[in-house]
């Protein structure tokens, strides 16, 4: 496999069209945030690559999450793997996932992901061999924690 | 024919010949930087290993030799944009100059420099005109000078089709301003702007213009003084030269009254422990060591384009570039940003590709051998003007050949198919 195969496999590509978690931002002013409610903008200043993530229910009927972003297939399939993982594990799975997902990122292609523990995230290791690549992959995992730890500090 | 030999000058730029993830390196990020012909490596390393020391200070012999060829290098400089001597100041890039003017008008509105310098002053009332389509370089830098005075920013917009929209221009640029600074050559659009009609406009209400002549002094034959702008800037790296080294042009009377920012040694007449007295332009606004060996290098940049010729070189990259904007538009589901008739731009083509982010085509790019830009290019305002957050850039040289085009649009071709669209029909 080329090093642009490994970078762009077909889980990424695939995550990067049918996007989990997508959606039209519920932006509740900042007085009006109900609890458990948290958001994270993230700018990627280098390309103009952005994410809004929010987390936490506003109302009974919301989905627990949903993210708004313009970017780079990786950014944007990073997020859809991210809500997934939330929406299935939950964030305890997040936050076990987080750090590793992490470490793979900065393994300059030499690290071994944990499928059982990444999932889907496991496929981004090609990414880790393009320096410049990185923080797309991280954009939204960064979004993610931000707004759960908001998330958790305005619980009541 | 090819008037311009483009075989004979791919070989004085070594770095040409290298090969990039296997393939032939078509490099078309000039725009960004500029590759270095030999003449200017060894120029910076024969300075460095027989003629290296202090300048304007010191009374040995090599002391003076460096300082000759440090000062040769600003009559050189001066010569190819045709500038007086001592209206070329050095900075470390264009950047800089920038913020040099901008700040100095921040510190004359402080009340910096005297009476000489109150024709510099800006506050509350008075408006500072920039245009949509600057690089950040030149908009943030009067965004500081707005916040800092209290004077009014304004801006003129852009044409859908990648032009300076001068409908409203009598009242944007109206009696209150004070500076109207504005690029000559789009870093994104290629456009060249219509220097001329601006400046009429800015003598008539007396603000001063300001031009960022960083995507115009490598491409196109430059004459600042028939330009009659009153300050510009641009940088030695995207004309051939080093990085490090960027240059401020001025006239000569505006840049003897305007405070300097950067002050300490080497930029002074007398200091005694209350105050200090400034030299004269261009020595009030070099401020400490100078990046000697990087001006001996950019004086042998503009020596060799002066060799081809400016007129030839915009001949080369207009043909070039026309055969680039030709190719592009060849090509299903891709948007050109900016002009579409060669003649009105330089040869840099900047474009959105349908369905496929811009950092996602620069690395299918690149893994085709071709470097190209990806990204804002410093003018977010820009790209927000046009509805996207990032386009791909593909900018020529002197040294850019067809094959270059030839393997860059066939690499286009194939990154819709590559991320699992349509390959469409022409």
């Amino acid at each position: 496999m080329t090093d642009l195969s490994q970078l762009y496999q077909q889980v990424i590509l695939d995550h990067a069209k049918q996007r989990v978690g997508e959606g039209t931002l519920r932006a509740p002013s900042a007085h009006d945030r109900p609890a458990g409610f948290g958001s994270s903008h993230q700018v990627n200043p280098t390309c103009g690559d952005e994410i809004t993530v929010e987390f936490g229910t506003a109302t009974s009927t919301d989905p627990p999450l949903v993210w708004d972003g313009a970017g780079c297939s990786i950014s944007m399939a990073s997020a859809s793997v991210a809500s997934e993982m939330l929406l299935e594990q939950g964030v305890p799975g997040f936050r076990a996932a987080a750090p590793a997902f992490r470490e793979l990122m900065h393994s300059r292609g030499r690290g071994e992901p944990d499928e059982s523990l990444l999932g889907d995230a496991a496929a981004f290791q090609g990414v880790s061999k393009f320096p410049g690549r990185i923080k797309c992959a991280l954009l939204a995992w960064v979004a993610f924690e931000d707004a759960i730890a908001q998330a958790e500090t305005t619980k009541e | 024919m090819d008037p311009l030999e483009t075989t004979r000058v791919r070989g004085d730029f070594p770095l040409l010949e290298r090969t990039m993830n296997g393939r032939r390196l078509a490099y078309l990020d000039s725009g960004a930087t500029a590759q270095k012909p030999t003449c200017v490596i060894d120029a910076e390393q024969d300075f460095l290993t027989r003629s290296n020391a202090a300048v304007h200070r010191g009374a040995h012999s090599l002391a003076v030799e460096a300082t000759d060829a440090f000062e040769a290098g600003r009559s050189a400089m001066a010569g190819f944009v045709g500038a007086a001597v001592e209206e070329i100041v050095w900075t470390k890039n264009a950047t800089e100059s920038l913020n040099v003017v901008s700040y100095g008008f921040a510190n004359a509105s402080a009340g910096l420099g005297g009476s000489e310098a109150e024709r510099f002053r800006v506050g509350p009332g008075d408006s500072i005109v920039v245009t949509e389509m600057e690089h950040h370089a030149n908009l943030v830098p009067w965004q500081q000078l707005a916040l800092r005075t209290g004077a009014e920013l304004r801006w003129l917009p852009l044409t859908d089709d990648g032009f300076l929209d001068l409908t409203d221009l009598t009242e944007v640029v109206d009696a209150s301003t004070r500076v109207l600074a504005f690029t000559h050559v789009s870093n994104v659009l290629g456009t060249v702007n219509d220097v001329p009609r601006l400046v009429e406009r800015a003598r008539e209400v007396g603000a001063f213009t300001v031009l960022d002549a960083c995507q115009s002094a490598a491409h196109l034959p430059l004459d600042l003084r028939e330009l009659d702008v009153d300050f510009a800037a641009f940088s030695g790296h995207k004309m051939l030269g080093p990085t490090g080294v960027g240059v401020l042009y001025g006239r000569k009377e505006l840049l003897d009254a305007l405070p300097p920012v950067l002050t300490g040694g080497s930029m002074i007449t007398t200091v005694t422990m209350e105050e200090s007295g400034f030299l004269p332009a261009p020595q009030r606004f070099e401020a400490g060591t100078q990046p000697v060996a990087q001006i001996v290098g950019l004086a042998a940049a503009v020596e060799y384009l002066s060799e081809i010729g400016m007129d030839v070189v915009a001949a080369h990259e207009r043909a070039v570039g026309a055969a680039m904007l030709e190719g592009v538009a060849s090509v299903p589901g891709v948007r050109i940003l900016g002009p579409q008739d060669p003649a009105v731009r330089i040869g840099s083509v900047s474009f959105d590709v349908d369905g496929v982010h811009a950092h996602d085509v620069g690395q299918f790019l690149d893994a085709q051998g071709v470097a190209a830009r990806v990204g804002h290019h410093c003018a977010q305002p820009l790209h927000r003007r046009y509805g996207i957050t990032a386009s791909t850039r593909a900018s020529a040289a002197v040294y850019t050949d067809r094959e270059d085009v030839d393997q860059f649009v066939a690499a286009l071709r194939d990154v819709r198919p590559f991320f699992g669209l349509d390959r469409g029909t022409p």
